[in-house]
Formats: C-alpha cells, sequence, structure tokens
C-alpha cells in the first residue's frame, strides 16, 4: 500500500510542468557552482602541490558543492512537499485514502517516501557530476559516502517536517512558506551563534549536517536525524488520523 | 442465535447468512456531534444483500456525515457499525476493503488519466494485480467510460466526472456501495443512465445513496429511510409508504406530511 501511494505521488509529480523546469533550473545551477569551484581549484591546484598533505579534489570540488546543494534543499522541498496532503484535503479527494482499506501511516509514508525519491534523483544528478572527476583524479570515496548520507538525512528531515505543515493547511502555499520559513529559522539558528558549545544550536539539523560534510559520521548527528524525521512523521500521522474525527 | 455463532465460528456465520438474508452492512446507534451542535442523533440501519436504500432528507439533515461514518472518513462519537461481519473500528482493512464509497464531490485527482486513476483506486482497495485488468473493464463498461480510458479527469464534464466517481467505488467488486447524492449535477439522460446502473447493482450487492430528490427514490429504492434533524423519522418500504399513508398516493406528500413544518 505504501508503495502504490508512492509511486501515483511519485508520478504525478512529473505530470506537472513546474517539476521539469524546477529540475532543469537545480541543474543548471549545480552546473555552474560545480565549474566555479572546479575553476578556482584549479587555479590555486600549482601552489597546493608544493604543500605537504594538501588538500584534494573532494574536499576542494565534492564538499563546498554538497554543501551549496544542503542549503540549497530547504527552498526546494517546500515546493515538493507543499501539495502532498494540503491539495488531497482541498480539492477533497483525501476521502479516497481515508475510505479505502489503508491507515493513516501508510498513507503519510507512501507520501513521504515519493518525495524521497524525487529528491533522491536530484542528489543523484549532482553525485553523478562529481563522480566525473574521478575520470581525471583520485576521489575520496569515503567523504563522498559522508556526504551523500548527510544530504540524504537532511532532506528527510526538511521533507518531514515540510509534509507536516502540508497536513496543517488546505492551502498548499502556505505549508510551502511556513517550510521555508521554519527551516530558515533553524539554518539562522546555526550560523546566528558562534559559541559551539550553545544548547541552542543543537536543534538545528544544519549543524548537525555539518559533521557529515566534513566526513564525520558521529552516532550523535545520526540519532538526531532520527529523532527529528520520527518526531515529525508521527506528528503528520496523528494528524491525518485527526481528519477522521474532525472533518 | 447468530450473535451466538459468531462469538465461535466468524465462517459458519458468513455461510448461514448467505443462504438467508444477508445482511451486509449494519449501523447501532451511532452518534455525531460538531462543536456544539448534535448532527446525528442515534441512527442506526441494517442493509440486506441486493436492496437499495435512499436516505431522504432535507440539505443539513446529516446525510453525508451518516454516508461519512458508514464509510470509515468520519469516527462516531459512540454507536458501531458493521459491515459484511467486519467491525468498522475494530478491523478497519477488512471492513473497508467490502465497502465502495462515493463522496458528495468525487474524490478525483484532476491530473490524471481514467484508467491510471481507476488503477489506483483498484490497488489501494487490494485488487491484486492479476485482477486488475478484468476489474478495470467491468468498471468502465458499467459506467459507459470504456471509450474515456485515456483522457485526463480534470477535461471530462461534470456528468463523465461523475461516472468516474462512481466507476472508483465500484472497482473492487464490494458487498456495499454507498453513494453520496449521486445524480446531482447531471442532465436528465446521465441520471437515467445512473438510476439504471444503480438499478443493476442493486440485483446484487447493497446499495445505500442519500439524495433530497424524491423521484429518485420512486423510481429506484426499495426501502426509504427519511432522517431530518439528525434522526431517522420514518423507515418503510416504497411500496407500503406509498399505500399505508391516507393523506394520498405519492410519496412527496407523505415527505412533506413527515417534515412538516420543519423546512430547511
Amino acid at each position: 500500500m505504501i508503495l502504490t501511494i508512492a509511486r501515483k505521488e511519485f508520478r504525478s509529480m512529473f505530470a506537472l510542468p513546474s517539476t521539469w523546469i524546477i529540475l532543469g533550473a537545480l541543474q543548471f545551477i549545480f552546473a555552474w557552482f560545480f565549474l566555479a569551484r572546479l575553476d578556482a581549484y584549479l587555479q590555486v591546484q600549482a601552489q597546493l602541490s608544493l604543500v605537504a598533505n594538501a588538500p584534494g579534489a573532494t574536499v576542494s570540488v565534492a564538499a563546498p558543492l554538497f554543501g551549496t546543494l544542503a542549503l540549497m534543499l530547504m527552498m526546494i522541498i517546500p515546493l515538493f512537499s507543499m501539495r502532498l496532503l494540503a491539495e488531497e484535503r482541498r480539492n477533497q479527494t483525501l476521502a479516497l485514502l481515508l475510505a479505502a482499506p489503508v491507515s493513516s501511516s501508510e498513507i503519510v509514508l507512501g507520501k513521504f517516501l515519493s518525495l524521497m525519491l524525487f529528491m533522491a534523483i536530484i542528489i543523484a544528478s549532482c553525485t553523478v557530476m562529481i563522480a566525473i572527476l574521478g575520470l581525471g583524479t583520485q576521489l575520496d570515496f569515503g567523504l563522498l559516502l559522508a556526504n551523500f548520507l548527510g544530504l540524504l538525512l537532511l532532506t528527510a528531515s526538511y521533507a518531514a517536517l515540510g509534509l507536516y505543515l502540508s497536513a496543517l493547511t488546505k492551502q498548499p502555499i502556505v505549508a510551502a512558506m511556513s517550510a521555508t520559513a521554519l527551516s530558515f529559522g533553524l539554518w539562522l539558528i546555526d550560523i546566528g551563534s558562534e559559541d559551539n558549545g550553545n544548547l541552542l544550536r543543537a536543534i538545528s539539523p544544519t549543524v548537525h549536517a555539518q559533521n557529515l560534510n566534513a566526513g564525520l559520521v558521529a552516532s550523535s548527528d545520526l540519532m538526531y536525524f532520527i529523532l527529528f524525521i520520527g518526531t515529525f512523521l508521527l506528528f503528520t500521522i496523528r494528524r491525518v488520523e485527526n481528519n477522521r474525527s474532525y472533518d | 442465535m447468530s450473535a451466538h455463532i459468531r462469538l465461535y465460528s466468524p465462517q459458519l456465520t458468513t455461510v448461514t447468512l448467505r443462504m438467508t438474508e444477508a445482511i451486509t452492512l449494519s449501523a447501532h446507534n451511532i452518534c455525531r456531534h460538531y462543536g456544539q451542535k448534535q448532527v446525528v442523533q442515534n441512527f442506526s440501519l441494517q442493509l440486506k444483500r441486493g436492496e437499495i436504500v435512499g436516505l431522504l432528507g432535507h440539505n443539513g439533515a446529516g446525510k453525508s456525515t451518516v454516508m461519512q461514518m458508514l464509510t470509515g472518513t468520519l469516527i462516531p462519537d459512540s454507536g458501531t457499525v458493521e459491515i459484511c461481519g467486519f467491525d468498522l473500528k475494530m478491523q478497519p482493512r477488512q471492513a473497508k476493503a467490502c465497502i465502495g464509497y462515493l463522496p458528495e464531490n468525487p474524490p478525483l485527482y484532476r491530473d490524471m488519466r481514467v484508467d491510471d486513476f481507476l488503477i489506483y483506486a483498484a490497488r489501494l482497495h487490494g485488487v491484486s494485480a492479476s485482477q486488475l485488468p478484468d476489474a478495470l473493464a467491468e468498471a468502465k463498461q458499467h459506467c459507459g467510460l470504456q471509450a474515456s480510458g485515456n483522457i485526463i479527469i480534470g477535461t471530462l464534464s461534470k456528468g463523465f466526472q461523475q461516472r468516474v466517481g462512481i466507476a472508483q467505488a465500484l472497482i473492487h467488486r464490494p458487498q456495499v456501495i454507498v453513494l453520496d447524492e449521486p445524480t446531482v449535477g447531471l442532465d436528465p439522460a446521465q441520471i437515467r443512465d445512473i438510476r439504471h446502473l444503480i438499478g443493476e447493482l442493486g440485483k446484487t450487492r447493497s446499495v445505500i445513496l442519500s439524495t433530497h430528490l424524491l423521484s429518485e427514490v420512486e423510481n429506484i429504492c426499495d426501502r426509504v429511510e427519511i432522517m431530518q434533524k439528525g434522526r431517522l423519522i420514518y423507515s418503510d418500504s416504497r411500496a407500503r409508504m406509498q399505500q399505508l399513508m391516507p393523506i394520498g398516493g405519492n410519496i412527496e406528500d407523505v415527505y412533506a406530511h413527515l417534515t412538516k413544518g420543519e423546512a430547511l
């Protein structure tokens, strides 16, 4: 059932022209950043080769590119998460799901999965660009993998948050704006405080993604992401279940 | 007796029921309020196989709320609903697999093609991949959608959208079909087609439909349930209702008599 719902949502995303436009624009932006990073690296490469233990291509090109992508996620994901539940409620199509022999958690997980699959395409397209570097130089696959994991977890966090906000309203645009505002707020907590020991910083997903961006896979960060994702998915399931109690 | 059997052998009960008059849907004392307002009060109803029941009432009498509760899209405050022997609250999965539901506003994804949408609806209701082509063909044939499979739902006329909504409720061959105002907004020819379809369905399954059109009840229903202010105020077979009432032969007079002074 989860897969049935996920497949339908995934297909209907590609039925919208805006999806293709956004995908194209994103690819262009990534390519631009990639070239700019690569260019900067090539200019300093001659000097770098004189230094012992110099940073390689993965650290200089791939990690910053993934860092950029991580920042863009909080703008991209609300665009796709906003419709998932808000539009069902606005168009009164949720009745189909509620009357079907499907539980609320299956509805929510199906929608979450479709968004994750879709975002995986965006992350993969970025990863492929970096993999091309492998033709000319040696890549640090450990660092790449940590980055990939970090992006995936960050995506899942924003997706769960966006899905919850989409369940709260009947207006997709309200869901999108509030999701963007919240994820920006969480990011501002991160960049706003200098002090590493600040407790408040610990609630920001971007703080935890930074470790993974630098190649450090810490269980505390993984735990944070699992809790963040789980919490918002549970909230969403509760919210969908409430549709059966209040019209 | 039947309750006794059910306790020990659910399978035997279904067999016994099928041999006699099978009860497919039974609602017992369901209540529901919105805020301070009591919308449905102690509503009870039993539906047999091969029976078409019309739920009649003014706008706001609570018809749609009752139908939402019968299909599990709204949880009643109290009372129980049983479908084909499964309690809607305790065994929602099995119970819901036996119902087809057309809400007041057909739940259609306007950007999907008719075939894709119907296949999705069938999968959601647990139709297996091997049965899917047959189920799809049958539902489309029932609703006169054979030529519309490739059309995007949003571009269909209102009448055809309504047909897609009905096809969605039929595709998994449910025992109980719940239709909320199935003919609203249709032209006379379409109304006739859909009434004919409901008549066909009512031969082998149970159909409950809500309406505020008396002609609809006169034409197709075996039994009438009249609701007012959230309560059932009258319930009888259509024929008896026409015969017994002293104030005149037709349902309209009966209805006016029953709901006297309580318009809207």
